[in-house]
């Protein structure tokens, strides 16, 4: 354990964890897009800014990649910490003028205009990383991936096709914060769509209710990696007994 | 360029064993599959992917980061069109634009018959001689729009 001060509070913390996650356990509010507790992260979307004084010099660090150590002194919101935070904040407003997560968020941080230009076409990726994190580390196909770079940079299939490793299940859209990813069930199809490619997946059928429950890869997939015969997902969970 | 799928697998395993299948040098692996085919087809990505362990995903992530690889064929013959300051105000533009007509393209983008890719640079260093262009490595400077043509031709 190591003892730290967040916000003029002392707080003793588990070695090994980040600032955000000290922070969030204490109920210290820090704002972010791309940090979630079950992938590693990528300090992507810069919100998590806070100050650190540590051996007598004061920094900006992102609190979501900042282990924890012993004597660290936190600040979460210094004037230095929101003007940063801000000018982060009207970027991301401007990059997804459309997204309702976005503007909220702005909201809350004082933020109700940007000066930059704003981008079109109803786009909402903030280019976090979660989707593919969560595709890679949890699910384990890393069905997408963030391709191309700089300006250009987007979250994709291969090819932008129909990606062969993709079972359909839909984690990506579940973890993504701003709703650019999105899934649907149509009758016997799943359609999960995503920036810049639709993919469309079969569901299969319950032999006994004769519901559709769940994408066919995606069930070939958990059968195959639990070891369980091929037709152990026949039914739906509400019909197994 | 079309080819059957044993011809990528075979020129795909030997640059592997050539690296002896190391996932730490995909970017080296990469330009060697990008020097045989001129760019990066398809066919062999999803080769290397397989061949390497690495989701196609994660390949394809690499080769769309870096600007020298192509994901689309490339022709023979690389037209860099310099723009960078002492190139543009010498009038660099008018001679893109020229070489755009004449090719029936923009920069990024290949002729039809595969031979020449136009591409646009910032500075080749070698401002004094602007505007600039090269080609296949070889530096024509001072160009004017009624230089393009002759310099064009002189690539078959
Ligand atoms: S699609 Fe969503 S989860 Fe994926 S990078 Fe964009 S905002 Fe993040
Ligand atoms: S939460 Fe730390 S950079 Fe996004
Ligand atoms: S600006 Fe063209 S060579 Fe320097």
């Amino acid at each position: 354990m190591v003892t730290l001060t967040i916000d003029g509070r002392e707080i003793q913390a588990e070695e090994g964890k980040v600032i955000l996650e000290v922070a969030r356990e204490n109920d210290i509010y820090i704002p972010s897009l791309c940090y979630h507790e079950e992938v590693t992260s990528y300090g992507a979307c810069r919100l998590c800014l806070v100050e650190i004084a540590s051996r007598g010099r004061k920094r900006l660090v992102t609190s979501c990649l900042y282990p924890v150590e012993e004597g660290l002194v936190v600040e979460t919101s210094t004037p230095r910490v929101n003007s940063v935070r801000r000018m982060v904040m009207e970027l991301l407003l401007a990059r997804c003028p459309d997204s309702r997560v976005v503007q909220d968020l702005a909201h809350r941080l004082g933020v109700d205009k940007t000066d930059f230009e704003l981008e079109e076409g109803n786009y909402k990726c903030v280019l976090c990383g979660l989707c593919t994190r969560v595709c890679e580390e949890i699910v384990g196909v890393s069905a997408i991936s963030l391709g191309n770079r700089g300006v250009n940079r987007q979250v994709a299939t291969p090819f932008y096709a129909f990606s062969e490793a993709c079972i359909g299940c839909g984690s990506c859209a579940y973890v993504c914060p701003t709703g650019a990813i999105s899934v649907k069930d149509v009758r016997d199809t799943r359609i999960i769509t995503m920036p810049h490619v639709t993919m469309k997946f079969k569901l299969k059928r319950c032999r006994t209710c004769g519901g559709y429950w769940a994408p066919e890869r995606q069930l070939e997939y958990v059968a195959k990696a639990a070891g369980l015969a091929a037709d152990a997902f026949d039914k739906c969970p509400d019909c197994r007994d | 360029m079309k080819m059957g799928d044993s011809q990528a697998q075979q020129t795909v395993k030997t640059i592997l064993d050539r690296f002896q299948n190391d996932r730490g040098l995909l970017v080296s692996i990469l330009q060697d599959v990008q020097a045989e085919y001129n760019y990066l087809p398809r066919e062999a990505l999803e080769e290397v992917g397989q061949g390497l362990d690495i989701p196609l995903s994660q390949v394809f992530g690499v080769a769309t980061f870096f600007k020298a690889f192509s994901l689309k064929p490339r022709g023979r013959h690389l037209i860099n069109v310099c723009l960078g300051t002492a190139c543009h105000v010498r009038g660099a533009v008018r001679v893109l634009e020229e070489i755009e007509r004449e090719l029936g393209i923009k920069p990024g983008e290949t002729t039809g018959d595969l031979k020449y890719t136009l591409e646009t640079v910032n500075c080749v260093g070698a401002c004094a001689l602007g505007p600039i262009v090269v080609v296949d490595g070889e530096y024509s400077g001072e160009m004017r729009t009624n230089k393009v043509r002759p310099v064009l031709e002189s690539y078959d």
